[in-house]
Protein backbone atom coordinates (compact mmCIF):
# COMPACT_ATOMS: atom_id res chain seq x y z
CA UNK A 1 0.00 0.00 0.00
CA UNK A 2 0.89 3.71 -0.49
CA UNK A 3 2.32 4.90 3.03
CA UNK A 4 2.53 8.61 3.21
CA UNK A 5 5.23 9.94 5.47
CA UNK A 6 3.31 12.98 7.11
CA UNK A 7 6.60 14.38 8.94
CA UNK A 8 8.50 15.13 5.58
CA UNK A 9 5.33 16.10 3.42
CA UNK A 10 5.64 19.63 2.10
CA UNK A 11 2.00 19.46 0.24
CA UNK A 12 3.37 20.50 -2.47
CA UNK A 13 0.84 18.64 -5.17
CA UNK A 14 3.40 17.07 -7.79
CA UNK A 15 2.10 13.87 -6.53
CA UNK A 16 -1.25 14.70 -7.54
CA UNK A 17 -0.18 15.99 -10.58
CA UNK A 18 1.12 12.72 -11.97
CA UNK A 19 -1.26 10.16 -10.41
CA UNK A 20 -2.82 8.15 -13.32
CA UNK A 21 -5.91 7.32 -11.56
CA UNK A 22 -6.76 10.44 -9.91
CA UNK A 23 -6.37 8.64 -6.22
CA UNK A 24 -4.30 11.42 -4.42
CA UNK A 25 -6.07 14.54 -3.13
CA UNK A 26 -4.38 17.38 -1.70
CA UNK A 27 -6.21 19.13 1.21
CA UNK A 28 -4.05 21.90 2.38
CA UNK A 29 -1.70 19.99 4.39
CA UNK A 30 -2.98 16.90 4.26
CA UNK A 31 -2.74 14.15 1.29
CA UNK A 32 -5.17 11.82 1.30
CA UNK A 33 -4.91 8.40 -0.64
CA UNK A 34 -8.04 6.93 -2.03
CA UNK A 35 -9.05 3.41 -2.67
CA UNK A 36 -8.07 4.30 -6.44
CA UNK A 37 -4.69 3.73 -5.91
CA UNK A 38 -3.01 0.92 -8.10
CA UNK A 39 -0.06 1.23 -6.28
CA UNK A 40 2.08 2.21 -9.52
CA UNK A 41 4.91 4.16 -7.48
CA UNK A 42 5.06 7.02 -10.11
CA UNK A 43 4.26 9.29 -6.86
CA UNK A 44 6.71 8.33 -4.94
CA UNK A 45 9.00 8.97 -7.94
CA UNK A 46 8.47 12.29 -8.25
CA UNK A 47 8.19 13.29 -4.81
CA UNK A 48 10.90 15.70 -4.12
CA UNK A 49 11.28 15.03 -0.42
CA UNK A 50 10.64 11.55 -0.54
CA UNK A 51 7.52 11.74 1.73
CA UNK A 52 5.39 8.44 -0.46
CA UNK A 53 6.84 4.87 -0.40
CA UNK A 54 4.62 1.80 -1.93
CA UNK A 55 5.16 -0.56 0.76
CA UNK A 56 4.52 -4.20 0.08
CA UNK B 1 -25.71 29.87 -3.80
CA UNK B 2 -25.52 31.20 -7.37
CA UNK B 3 -23.39 33.25 -9.91
CA UNK B 4 -22.42 33.52 -13.11
CA UNK B 5 -18.91 31.91 -12.61
CA UNK B 6 -16.93 29.82 -10.41
CA UNK B 7 -13.16 30.13 -10.26
CA UNK B 8 -11.30 27.20 -8.75
CA UNK B 9 -7.78 28.17 -7.25
CA UNK B 10 -6.72 31.77 -5.89
CA UNK B 11 -3.26 31.74 -7.52
CA UNK B 12 -2.57 34.52 -10.34
CA UNK B 13 -4.21 32.74 -12.96
CA UNK B 14 -7.04 32.55 -11.24
CA UNK B 15 -7.63 35.91 -9.23
CA UNK B 16 -6.63 37.29 -13.27
CA UNK B 17 -9.44 35.68 -14.38
CA UNK B 18 -11.95 36.16 -11.77
CA UNK B 19 -10.74 39.97 -11.57
CA UNK B 20 -11.18 40.22 -15.45
CA UNK B 21 -14.85 38.14 -14.92
CA UNK B 22 -15.87 40.66 -12.42
CA UNK B 23 -14.87 43.98 -13.89
CA UNK B 24 -16.78 42.76 -17.12
CA UNK B 25 -19.87 42.56 -14.58
CA UNK B 26 -20.26 38.90 -14.17
CA UNK B 27 -21.21 37.74 -10.84
CA UNK B 28 -17.96 35.80 -10.19
CA UNK B 29 -16.69 33.33 -6.91
CA UNK B 30 -13.18 32.26 -6.49
CA UNK B 31 -12.29 29.59 -4.34
CA UNK B 32 -9.15 28.91 -2.88
CA UNK B 33 -8.91 25.09 -0.92
CA UNK B 34 -6.16 26.78 1.02
CA UNK B 35 -7.00 28.94 4.84
CA UNK B 36 -4.49 32.00 3.24
CA UNK B 37 -4.20 32.88 -0.37
CA UNK B 38 0.05 32.95 -1.48
CA UNK B 39 1.01 30.47 1.03
CA UNK B 40 2.92 28.27 0.92
CA UNK B 41 4.61 29.01 -1.61
CA UNK B 42 5.81 26.78 -4.76
CA UNK B 43 7.81 28.81 -6.95
CA UNK B 44 11.16 30.70 -7.29
CA UNK B 45 9.76 34.05 -8.06
CA UNK B 46 11.37 35.41 -10.81
CA UNK B 47 9.13 37.40 -13.87
CA UNK B 48 10.21 39.51 -16.60
CA UNK B 49 9.20 43.25 -15.84
CA UNK B 50 8.36 44.10 -18.82
CA UNK B 51 5.71 41.95 -19.69
CA UNK B 52 4.16 42.32 -15.46
CA UNK B 53 4.11 45.98 -15.96
CA UNK B 54 1.87 45.30 -19.45
CA UNK B 55 -1.08 43.23 -16.99
CA UNK B 56 -1.12 44.86 -13.92
CA UNK B 57 -0.05 47.95 -11.89
CA UNK B 58 2.56 46.61 -9.26
CA UNK B 59 2.46 48.10 -5.78
CA UNK B 60 6.30 48.06 -4.43
CA UNK B 61 5.45 45.63 -1.76
CA UNK B 62 5.00 42.93 -4.23
CA UNK B 63 8.91 43.12 -5.07
CA UNK B 64 11.45 41.72 -3.82
CA UNK B 65 13.78 42.84 -5.73
CA UNK B 66 14.75 43.50 -9.62
CA UNK B 67 18.13 42.21 -11.26
CA UNK B 68 19.78 43.54 -14.18
CA UNK B 69 20.36 40.14 -15.90
CA UNK B 70 21.33 36.50 -15.77
CA UNK B 71 24.61 34.34 -15.32
CA UNK B 72 24.44 30.79 -16.82
CA UNK B 73 26.81 28.53 -16.00
CA UNK B 74 28.08 25.57 -17.44
CA UNK B 75 29.23 22.26 -15.46
CA UNK B 76 32.76 22.83 -16.30
CA UNK B 77 32.27 26.36 -14.20
CA UNK B 78 32.61 28.68 -17.47
CA UNK B 79 29.64 31.51 -17.19
CA UNK B 80 28.09 33.73 -19.71
CA UNK B 81 25.85 36.96 -18.99
CA UNK B 82 22.64 38.33 -20.68
CA UNK B 83 21.26 41.31 -19.85
CA UNK B 84 18.09 41.72 -18.32
CA UNK B 85 15.45 42.55 -21.06
CA UNK B 86 16.75 40.09 -23.28
CA UNK B 87 17.29 37.01 -21.87
CA UNK B 88 13.71 35.55 -22.45
CA UNK B 89 11.01 36.62 -20.20
CA UNK B 90 11.98 34.89 -16.49
CA UNK B 91 14.42 37.44 -15.37
CA UNK B 92 13.39 41.12 -13.97
CA UNK B 93 11.90 41.35 -10.77
CA UNK B 94 11.86 38.48 -8.12
CA UNK B 95 8.82 38.50 -6.72
CA UNK B 96 7.58 37.98 -3.16
CA UNK B 97 4.51 35.89 -4.17
CA UNK B 98 3.33 35.41 -0.35
CA UNK B 99 2.03 39.28 -0.79
CA UNK B 100 1.98 39.11 -4.83
CA UNK B 101 -1.05 36.36 -5.46
CA UNK B 102 -2.85 38.00 -2.09
CA UNK B 103 -2.66 41.19 -3.40
CA UNK B 104 -4.14 40.26 -7.12
CA UNK B 105 -6.76 38.33 -4.69
CA UNK B 106 -7.40 41.75 -3.23
CA UNK B 107 -7.65 43.29 -6.90
CA UNK B 108 -10.18 40.45 -8.06
CA UNK B 109 -12.36 41.61 -4.97
CA UNK B 110 -11.97 44.94 -5.59
CA UNK B 111 -13.90 44.25 -9.01
CA UNK B 112 -16.43 42.61 -7.40
CA UNK B 113 -15.27 38.94 -6.73
CA UNK B 114 -16.55 37.36 -3.92
CA UNK B 115 -13.72 34.70 -2.64
CA UNK B 116 -13.98 32.09 -0.30
CA UNK B 117 -10.72 30.77 1.40
CA UNK B 118 -10.46 26.96 2.85
CA UNK B 119 -13.03 26.19 0.42
CA UNK B 120 -12.19 23.21 -1.83
CA UNK B 121 -13.85 22.20 -4.85
CA UNK B 122 -14.81 17.99 -4.80
CA UNK B 123 -16.47 18.20 -8.36
CA UNK B 124 -18.37 19.97 -10.94
CA UNK B 125 -22.42 19.60 -10.48
CA UNK B 126 -23.82 18.09 -13.51
CA UNK B 127 -27.83 18.49 -14.86
CA UNK B 128 -28.32 16.40 -17.87
CA UNK B 129 -24.65 16.08 -18.74
CA UNK B 130 -24.41 19.84 -18.51
CA UNK B 131 -21.73 21.36 -16.04
CA UNK B 132 -24.01 23.30 -13.67
CA UNK B 133 -21.72 24.56 -10.77
CA UNK B 134 -19.38 23.18 -8.41
CA UNK B 135 -19.83 21.03 -5.37
CA UNK B 136 -17.57 21.87 -2.23
CA UNK B 137 -16.34 22.07 1.28
CA UNK B 138 -16.27 25.11 2.98
CA UNK B 139 -14.67 25.09 6.25
CA UNK B 140 -16.10 21.59 6.67
CA UNK B 141 -19.52 21.73 5.53
CA UNK B 142 -20.45 21.16 2.23
CA UNK B 143 -21.32 23.71 -0.03
CA UNK B 144 -23.11 23.95 -3.71
CA UNK B 145 -22.71 26.69 -6.19
CA UNK B 146 -24.78 26.82 -8.92
CA UNK B 147 -23.16 28.39 -12.09
CA UNK B 148 -22.80 27.97 -15.91
CA UNK B 149 -19.23 27.81 -15.83
CA UNK B 150 -16.27 26.81 -14.17
CA UNK B 151 -12.66 28.13 -14.58
CA UNK B 152 -9.96 25.94 -13.54
CA UNK B 153 -7.41 27.78 -11.91
CA UNK B 154 -6.25 24.84 -9.64
CA UNK B 155 -2.91 24.62 -10.32
CA UNK B 156 -0.56 21.29 -11.03
CA UNK B 157 -2.55 19.19 -9.41
CA UNK B 158 -5.51 19.94 -10.97
CA UNK B 159 -9.11 18.32 -10.72
CA UNK B 160 -11.42 20.18 -12.72
CA UNK B 161 -9.68 19.39 -15.95
CA UNK B 162 -10.18 15.65 -14.85
CA UNK B 163 -13.43 15.93 -13.75
CA UNK B 164 -14.46 17.58 -17.09
CA UNK B 165 -13.20 14.90 -18.92
CA UNK B 166 -9.72 16.33 -20.17
CA UNK B 167 -6.39 14.47 -19.28
CA UNK B 168 -4.51 16.51 -17.61
CA UNK B 169 -2.07 13.96 -15.76
CA UNK B 170 1.34 14.48 -16.02
CA UNK B 171 3.70 11.87 -17.77
CA UNK B 172 7.13 11.86 -15.40
CA UNK B 173 9.16 13.10 -18.80
CA UNK B 174 6.42 16.44 -18.00
CA UNK B 175 7.23 17.24 -14.89
CA UNK B 176 10.30 18.73 -13.23
CA UNK B 177 10.85 18.16 -9.57
CA UNK B 178 11.97 21.15 -7.15
CA UNK B 179 13.47 21.79 -4.28
CA UNK B 180 14.21 25.44 -3.10
CA UNK B 181 15.83 26.86 -0.24
CA UNK B 182 15.39 31.13 0.73
CA UNK B 183 19.38 31.22 1.50
CA UNK B 184 20.84 33.97 3.19
CA UNK B 185 24.73 33.82 2.22
CA UNK B 186 27.57 36.83 1.66
CA UNK B 187 28.11 34.94 -1.66
CA UNK B 188 24.71 35.99 -3.42
CA UNK B 189 24.77 37.54 -6.48
CA UNK B 190 22.11 40.68 -5.59
CA UNK B 191 22.18 42.38 -8.88
CA UNK B 192 22.01 38.68 -10.81
CA UNK B 193 19.95 35.52 -11.82
CA UNK B 194 22.41 32.63 -12.45
CA UNK B 195 21.29 29.52 -13.58
CA UNK B 196 23.74 26.32 -12.97
CA UNK B 197 23.48 23.26 -15.88
CA UNK B 198 24.70 19.62 -15.40
CA UNK B 199 23.60 16.39 -15.31
CA UNK B 200 24.99 16.06 -12.13
CA UNK B 201 23.54 19.01 -10.97
CA UNK B 202 19.98 18.86 -11.84
CA UNK B 203 19.51 16.11 -14.68
CA UNK B 204 17.81 17.46 -17.11
CA UNK B 205 17.16 20.42 -15.38
CA UNK B 206 18.83 23.29 -14.04
CA UNK B 207 19.57 25.24 -10.32
CA UNK B 208 19.10 28.75 -9.97
CA UNK B 209 19.78 31.73 -7.37
CA UNK B 210 17.19 34.38 -7.66
CA UNK B 211 18.29 37.23 -5.36
CA UNK B 212 15.17 38.58 -2.60
CA UNK B 213 17.69 41.26 -1.90
CA UNK B 214 20.42 41.87 0.74
CA UNK B 215 22.58 38.75 0.04
CA UNK B 216 18.95 36.53 0.46
CA UNK B 217 18.48 34.33 -2.64
CA UNK B 218 15.55 31.48 -3.90
CA UNK B 219 18.59 29.26 -4.23
CA UNK B 220 16.47 25.74 -5.52
CA UNK B 221 16.94 23.12 -8.58
CA UNK B 222 14.30 21.17 -10.23
CA UNK B 223 15.08 18.05 -12.45
CA UNK B 224 12.82 15.98 -14.89
CA UNK B 225 10.12 13.62 -13.25
CA UNK B 226 11.73 10.60 -15.12
CA UNK B 227 15.18 11.00 -13.95
CA UNK B 228 13.90 11.58 -10.21
CA UNK B 229 13.32 9.07 -7.48
CA UNK B 230 12.07 9.76 -4.00
CA UNK B 231 13.17 12.31 -2.29
CA UNK B 232 15.97 13.27 -4.94
CA UNK B 233 15.37 16.77 -5.38
CA UNK B 234 16.24 18.08 -1.79
CA UNK B 235 19.71 15.58 -1.48
CA UNK B 236 20.31 16.89 -4.88
CA UNK B 237 20.17 21.13 -4.08
CA UNK B 238 21.59 19.98 -0.69
CA UNK B 239 24.69 18.79 -2.72
CA UNK B 240 24.63 21.69 -4.49
CA UNK B 241 24.82 23.95 -1.20
CA UNK B 242 27.53 22.23 0.38
CA UNK B 243 29.54 22.91 -3.11
CA UNK B 244 28.14 26.80 -4.26
CA UNK B 245 26.83 27.94 -1.66
CA UNK B 246 28.66 26.03 2.10
CA UNK B 247 27.81 28.80 4.55
CA UNK B 248 24.37 29.45 3.41
CA UNK B 249 21.71 29.61 5.93
CA UNK B 250 18.52 28.31 4.84
CA UNK B 251 15.64 30.02 6.39
CA UNK B 252 12.43 28.52 4.40
CA UNK B 253 11.66 25.49 2.44
CA UNK B 254 9.54 25.23 -0.85
CA UNK B 255 8.99 22.12 -2.91
CA UNK B 256 6.94 21.59 -5.96
CA UNK B 257 6.00 19.79 -9.69
CA UNK B 258 6.51 22.23 -12.18
CA UNK B 259 4.03 20.89 -16.00
CA UNK B 260 6.59 21.29 -18.83
CA UNK B 261 4.73 18.80 -21.19
CA UNK B 262 4.17 21.56 -23.84
CA UNK B 263 0.50 22.91 -24.89
CA UNK B 264 -2.32 20.59 -23.71
CA UNK B 265 -4.38 19.45 -26.35
CA UNK B 266 -7.32 21.02 -25.54
CA UNK B 267 -8.23 23.64 -22.33
CA UNK B 268 -11.48 23.69 -22.45
CA UNK B 269 -14.48 21.71 -22.34
CA UNK B 270 -18.68 22.41 -22.00
CA UNK B 271 -18.67 24.50 -19.51
CA UNK B 272 -14.99 24.79 -18.26
CA UNK B 273 -11.91 26.49 -19.21
CA UNK B 274 -8.06 25.44 -17.65
CA UNK B 275 -6.04 28.44 -16.87
CA UNK B 276 -2.13 28.36 -15.90
CA UNK B 277 -0.57 25.06 -14.16
CA UNK B 278 -4.11 23.34 -14.54
CA UNK B 279 -3.50 23.87 -18.54
CA UNK B 280 0.36 22.98 -18.07
CA UNK B 281 1.02 26.67 -19.65
CA UNK B 282 4.05 26.99 -18.06
CA UNK B 283 7.28 27.81 -20.30
CA UNK B 284 8.61 24.24 -20.67
CA UNK B 285 12.50 25.53 -20.84
CA UNK B 286 12.39 27.90 -17.70
CA UNK B 287 9.63 26.49 -16.03
CA UNK B 288 7.86 29.72 -15.68
CA UNK B 289 4.49 30.09 -15.14
CA UNK B 290 3.29 33.18 -13.07
CA UNK B 291 2.94 35.94 -16.73
CA UNK B 292 1.85 32.68 -18.39
CA UNK B 293 -1.26 32.19 -16.06
CA UNK B 294 -1.98 35.43 -15.83
CA UNK B 295 -2.35 36.17 -19.25
CA UNK B 296 -4.39 32.89 -19.76
CA UNK B 297 -6.50 34.06 -16.71
CA UNK B 298 -7.39 37.35 -18.59
CA UNK B 299 -8.34 36.22 -21.39
CA UNK B 300 -10.49 33.65 -19.45
CA UNK B 301 -12.02 36.16 -17.86
CA UNK B 302 -12.91 38.05 -21.07
CA UNK B 303 -14.25 35.09 -22.57
CA UNK B 304 -16.06 34.14 -19.89
CA UNK B 305 -17.75 37.29 -19.75
CA UNK B 306 -18.62 37.11 -23.56
CA UNK B 307 -19.75 33.64 -23.62
CA UNK B 308 -22.51 33.83 -20.23
CA UNK B 309 -23.90 37.29 -22.09
CA UNK B 310 -24.01 35.29 -25.26
CA UNK B 311 -25.74 32.77 -22.99
CA UNK B 312 -23.69 30.16 -24.77
CA UNK B 313 -20.48 28.04 -22.33
CA UNK B 314 -20.61 24.86 -24.55
CA UNK B 315 -16.99 24.00 -25.96
CA UNK B 316 -18.16 26.32 -29.27
CA UNK B 317 -19.03 29.17 -27.15
CA UNK B 318 -15.35 28.95 -25.58
CA UNK B 319 -13.64 28.27 -28.56
CA UNK B 320 -12.25 32.29 -28.36
CA UNK B 321 -9.99 31.48 -25.24
CA UNK B 322 -8.66 28.46 -26.52
CA UNK B 323 -7.56 30.06 -30.11
CA UNK B 324 -6.13 33.33 -28.41
CA UNK B 325 -4.06 31.87 -25.71
CA UNK B 326 -2.75 29.38 -28.51
CA UNK B 327 -1.67 32.52 -30.62
CA UNK B 328 -0.67 34.46 -27.42
CA UNK B 329 1.32 32.41 -25.13
CA UNK B 330 0.77 29.46 -26.71
CA UNK B 331 3.50 29.33 -29.30
CA UNK B 332 6.28 30.27 -27.35
CA UNK B 333 5.24 27.39 -24.69
CA UNK B 334 5.07 25.03 -28.12
CA UNK B 335 8.66 26.11 -29.17
CA UNK B 336 9.93 26.13 -25.87
CA UNK B 337 8.67 22.61 -25.81
CA UNK B 338 10.58 21.88 -29.02
CA UNK B 339 13.51 23.53 -27.22
CA UNK B 340 13.26 21.55 -24.29
CA UNK B 341 12.75 17.84 -25.50
CA UNK B 342 16.24 18.71 -27.27
CA UNK B 343 18.14 20.68 -24.17
CA UNK B 344 17.19 17.30 -21.79
CA UNK B 345 19.26 14.83 -23.69
CA UNK B 346 22.39 16.93 -23.79
CA UNK B 347 25.92 15.46 -21.73
CA UNK B 348 27.87 17.77 -19.53
CA UNK B 349 30.50 17.97 -22.45
CA UNK B 350 27.66 19.37 -25.34
CA UNK B 351 26.54 22.33 -22.52
CA UNK B 352 30.28 22.61 -21.98
CA UNK B 353 31.09 23.23 -25.70
CA UNK B 354 27.76 25.06 -26.27
CA UNK B 355 28.61 27.90 -23.47
CA UNK B 356 32.05 27.21 -23.88
CA UNK B 357 31.65 28.47 -27.81
CA UNK B 358 30.10 31.94 -26.31
CA UNK B 359 33.01 33.30 -24.55
CA UNK B 360 34.21 35.37 -27.52
CA UNK B 361 30.75 36.66 -28.83
CA UNK B 362 29.13 39.93 -27.16
CA UNK B 363 25.39 38.18 -25.82
CA UNK B 364 24.71 40.77 -23.51
CA UNK B 365 22.07 42.66 -25.95
CA UNK B 366 21.14 39.37 -27.22
CA UNK B 367 17.40 37.78 -26.95
CA UNK B 368 17.24 34.34 -26.81
CA UNK B 369 16.58 33.87 -30.64
CA UNK B 370 19.33 35.83 -31.84
CA UNK B 371 21.78 33.72 -28.61
CA UNK B 372 19.98 30.62 -30.28
CA UNK B 373 21.02 31.56 -34.04
CA UNK B 374 25.14 32.63 -33.10
CA UNK B 375 25.24 28.92 -30.64
CA UNK B 376 23.91 27.02 -34.31
CA UNK B 377 26.47 28.73 -36.41
CA UNK B 378 29.19 28.33 -33.66
CA UNK B 379 27.79 24.30 -33.26
CA UNK B 380 26.35 23.63 -36.23
CA UNK B 381 27.06 19.49 -36.12
CA UNK B 382 25.32 19.38 -32.30
CA UNK B 383 22.18 22.15 -33.38
CA UNK B 384 21.18 20.22 -36.73
CA UNK B 385 18.39 18.74 -35.70
CA UNK B 386 17.20 22.40 -33.99
CA UNK B 387 17.78 23.72 -37.33
CA UNK B 388 14.29 24.49 -38.23
CA UNK B 389 13.38 26.01 -34.70
CA UNK B 390 16.48 28.59 -35.14
CA UNK B 391 16.39 29.40 -38.18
Amino acid sequence: MLTVNRYKCCYCGACVGVCPTCALELVETWLEVSAECKECGLCAKICPVGALEVRA
Amino acid sequence: MKCDLVVVGGGPGGSMAAKTAAAAGLDVVMLEKRQEIGDPVRCAEGVSKRSLCKMVKLEPEWISSEVKGARLYAPDGKSIVMSEDKSGGEVGYVLERKVFDRGLAMLAAQAGARIMVKTRALSLLKKDGSICGVSAMRIGEPLQIEAPLVIGADGVESKVGRWAGIDTTLKLDDIESCAQFLVQDASIDDDYTEFFLGNSIAPSGYAWSFPKGEKLANIGLGMQGSRSKPGEAVRLLRQFMKSRFPNGRVVEMVVGGDPCSGPIDSAIADGVMLVGDAAHQTDPLTGGGILNAMQAGAIAGEVAAKAISEGDVSRKGLQEYETRWRADIGKTIARSFQLKEFFVKLTDKDINQLIGSLAKEDISKMDLGAMLRILFRLNPKLLWSLKSLII
